[in-house]
Parts: structure tokens; sequence; C-alpha cells
């Protein structure tokens, strides 16, 4: 399981526009580099980030070789109303991996 | 920008062999983080946004975690680390009684792990040890780097301060004529800092991944053409302790990012 | 600022760490893995993949700003925030945001999906450029309108570059 950090708003208005930030560990390995003894380290990505509220898709990001390790995403969303954020990575080599924070709004 | 003994420097130029190279004076020493593009002291000082807090993290599980034959944790003697740690990072590295010399905090968290909690030392560079000295470091963020210089530590910083200002390797170059002499100039467009370690472990972007002080001065002394030392070798804490004493007063920024 | 003790205290047993501040500070498209070419960027490789984003639409300059540092002491990550001006209204909103480069070993960066409920068409991260080049970000908005910008960045490297890879 990959290390995340999360950062929401701990409560928000109703209609206040909120910044969430996340950052996953993760090599972003981009397939493009040679190691020691000569040979192409295999790429192994995050190839696509989504957010959901309460099951709504909020954002999506779809990623590629030139996004760096460890990634940053940080992005927008109206707060409608209270309820379940839902993050989820997936990428190569099956890699998957959810989290969720709760959202008060009031 | 001071120049030792007046010479004028020109692009990279060399010191002359003096006995002592031109030591910073106290006031003018700063961080590395003072060179970098404000983007970078942006991602260094969001604690949300910064890839090292990523590895602080792992050290406080890591923390709390049961190891070895005495299925203790850190936590089982040392307690809430937030106070019981906080400014122990500032006084590495430090003589321990045992080896009657200095060593670094990584090495003093492997002596606890074999002699408390009876579990193996882990690997220099591994991503635990790495997370320990992360988390370690992180609680004394803020807070100045105080060496001890008494009758203990001197002949060890004054080790280090030689290694320091020794010519070594293909290129003759010491660390002293970048870093006391050239500071604040550029070496292939990267801006050469004054070299605290202020922020160790750190998340290198050339690196990708966090790291430590051994592993940068190994890459430094790879890039001067020498001979890296050894990582048990004690000439590297001695090295590691003569930039601590030489930071002395600076505060820890503990997870630093550097380029 | 997130304060070390602030963090540490939102911390749970879970590997993840939800850290809560006072204060602030799509519809689901098809999957582009078609745009996920396996081609060398060049100028020409870049252009063919702004064209595969905007088809036969003629992207319009301005609306979208790339904020990154002009030059960069290491190429492995570089800040990029991207913001589109947009009212982000259900009448008049950003669908998609995309960033493409021309020297890196392939011509795409991030492809992003945002609607209405964004509030602000607004994102950050952090890209990997293989050499000092032009980045280039484009906006495709609700009307099916697209808009454009660029940004140059000179990319410096480590003096002393190591020679083993970890």
């Amino acid at each position: 399981m990959a290390r995340v950090l999360i950062n929401v708003p701990a409560k928000a208005r109703r209609g206040e526009i909120i910044e969430i930030k996340t950052l996953i560990s993760h090599p972003m390995e981009s397939g493009f580099r040679t190691g020691t003894n000569g040979t192409m380290i295999p790429r192994d990505i995050i190839t696509l980030f989504r957010c959901t509220h309460n099951g709504s898709e909020i954002f999506r990001a779809e990623l590629s070789p030139a996004i760096a390790a460890n990634p940053f995403i940080s992005f927008f969303t109206v707060a409608a109303e209270s309820g379940t954020l839902e993050f989820r990575w997936t990428g190569d080599n099956g890699f998957a991996q959810s989290e969720t924070a709760e959202l008060a709004v009031e | 920008m001071k120049l030792a003994h007046g010479f004028v420097v020109a692009g990279l130029a060399l010191a002359s062999p003096a006995a002592t190279a031109g030591e910073i004076p106290l006031g003018e020493r700063h961080s590395g983080y003072e060179l970098m593009a404000p983007e970078l002291r942006a991602m260094q000082d969001d604690d949300a946004a910064n890839p090292g807090m990523l590895s602080v993290l792992d050290g406080e599980a890591l923390w709390n975690r049961a190891d070895g034959a005495s299925g203790k944790s850190c936590a089982r003697c040392h307690g809430d680390a937030t106070s019981s740690m906080r400014g122990v990072a500032t006084r590495y590295p430090a003589v321990d009684a045992v080896h009657r010399r200095p060593i670094d905090l990584e090495q003093r968290v492997n002596v606890c792990r074999v002699e408390y909690q009876q579990a193996p030392p882990l690997a220099f560079e591994s991503k635990e040890l790495l997370a320990l000295a992360a988390y370690l470091g992180h609680l004394s963020k803020g807070l100045p780097i105080t060496i001890a210089d008494g009758d203990e530590t001197r002949p060890f910083i004054a080790a280090g301060r030689e290694i320091f200002e020794l010519r070594q390797g293909q290129l003759n170059l010491s660390c002293a004529q970048c870093h006391d002499d050239n500071w604040g100039q550029h070496l292939a467009g990267a801006s050469i800092p004054q070299a605290h370690p202020t922020g160790y472990p750190l998340y290198r972007l050339e690196w990708q991944s966090l790291g430590s002080l051994r592993r940068r001065l190994r890459a430094c002394m790879i890039g001067m053409r020498a001979e890296p030392y050894a990582d048990v070798a004690p000439e590297i804490v001695d090295l590691e302790l003569y930039l601590a004493w030489r930071a002395r007063g600076l505060n820890l920024e503990t997870p630093a990012v550097r380029p | 600022m997130i304060r070390a003790a602030d963090v540490l205290a939102a911390m749970t047993d879970r590997r993840t760490f939800i850290v809560r501040t006072a204060a602030i500070a799509a519809g689901a498209g098809a999957g582009r893995a078609w745009l996920f070419s396996s081609a060398r960027a060049t100028p020409q490789v870049m252009q063919e993949a702004i064209r595969a984003i905007v088809g036969e639409a003629v992207p319009q300059r301005g609306r979208i700003t790339l904020d990154v540092p002009p030059l960069v002491e290491n190429g492995n990550v570089v800040p990029l925030t991207i913001t589109v001006d947009s009212p982000m209204t259900e009448a008049d909103h950003v669908v998609s945001i995309h960033v493409v480069n021309e020297k890196n070993p392939q011509p795409h960066v991030i492809s992003v999906t945002v609607g209405p409920r964004a509030g602000r068409a607004k994102l950050s991260t952090r890209i990997k450029l293989a050499d000092s080049q032009q980045i280039v970000g484009l906006a495709e908005m609700s009307d099916g309108s697209f808009w454009t910008a660029s940004a140059d960045v000179v990319v410096t490297l480590a003096a002393c570059v190591e020679p083993e890879v970890r």
C-alpha cells in the first residue's frame, strides 16, 4: 500500500470553492531510463487519478510518464453537500489504491 | 561574496593552498534554502505538498510498530516522540558511550534497535531507516543545530575539518574550495550552496526520493572524482560532525527539498 | 501552513493521512489511451498530439495560463499550475485540460477532465522535463471551442549527475 497524504478543509460553507491536495508515494518510473546494466528500466506509473464526491466524479486526471515521482495533484471543487470524497489511483502492474475523506458542509 | 585570501574568482577558480580555507563568517551563513527558486521553497514549506512528508509519515508509523525479539516499539521506551524526541536531531552526530566516538542519527537508531529492540539494524539508505531519520529530524524542525564543542567532540570535529579542507581526487579539489570559497557562484548552471546539513534526510529532485547526508556526500565525492568513503567508515561521520558544527545555530528544516 | 503537530495529530493507523485545515486556501469521457503515443516528442510530434486532441477545431490563444518557473534547477520535478479563465457554470465551463511537450521521450504530460462542479478550473502538479523546451496547454470548453497557451522552460541539471540509478 502506498503512503498517501490528502489535504481537505475540515469544513466548508455550502457553495464554497475548496482546494483539495493529494500526494501519493509512487516511483513513476518513466520507462525511458537506463539501468546500471544497460537495459531500460520498465515503465511503472500511475495512469489514472479520479476523485468522486458521493459517487459523482468531480475530477479525473490521466497521467503520463511525464508526471514526476510521488505525484502531487491539487484541484478545486464546489462544496455542494456533505459526504464522502473518494480518491482512486490506478496504474501499471495492477496498481490500484483508494482512499476516502469526509467533507463536512454546513 | 567573500573571497579566500583576496583572490579574484572567475568561474570556478581554485583558492590558494593555505593551511585553513576562508571559513564563512558566522553571520553570513545561511541554508541552501535561500538559493532555491520560490517554487521549490514553496514545495518545501507546504507540509501537504512536500514529498519528504510521505517519509515522515512512514517514520511515525515505524516509531509505533513493535519490532525485534523484544516485541517493543520505539514508543514503548520513548513514549510520544513529539515531546520526547523534540530537539534530539539537533545534537547529532553525538558521541556514543559504547563506540566512544560520534555517531550519526541513523547509527543511533540502529544502536537502539540492536540493543533494546533486539532487532537487526536497518541498512543505510533503506526506506525504513530514512523514514525514521526523517521523522526524528522533522520533530526538531525549526530548532537550531547544537553540536557539543567539548573535549569529547573536538578531536573529531578537527578530523572532519581536515577532510573538508583536504584536496582530493583526480581534480585535486577540496570541499572548502567550493563551499567556503565559492558558495553562491555557479558550477555548470547549478548554484553552489554553503553546504549546511540543515534538512537531512532530504528530498532531492535529482534522486526523485528522500536520501541521507551519507548519500549526498558520496555523490559529491564521486563528482569530485575522489574515492568516496565506505558507508561504515568513521571518516564519513567525522565529516558529518564537522558539517553540523560548521552549521551550528542554523535551524533544522527536515525534510528539506533540494534540486 | 500545516504544522507538523497538526499532521501527526490527524494520523491514524491507516496508511493514509488526511489533514484537515481550518481555513481554505466531466462527464467521464472515453479513455484517452490513443493520446499516449510512443513517438519521441519533437515540435512536429507535439503538433500532431495537439491535432489529436483538438480534431478539426482551431485553438485560440488565451483563457488558459501555464504557471511554470522559467528556469528550473532540475527537470525531474517541475511545479506546474494550470488555470483556465471560465465561469464554470452549467452553461459555460471547461470540459478538459491537456498539456503536451516537445522534447520529452513522448509528447503527453497530462489530461484532465473537469466540469461545473469544479468551481474553479485550476490544478497543480509536478512534471518531468527532459530538456529546455516549450510546453503547450489546451483547454476544451463546453461550447466545443479550444483555447491554448504555451510556456518556455529552461532546464538546468546538477553539475555532478550521479552515475548509479538507485
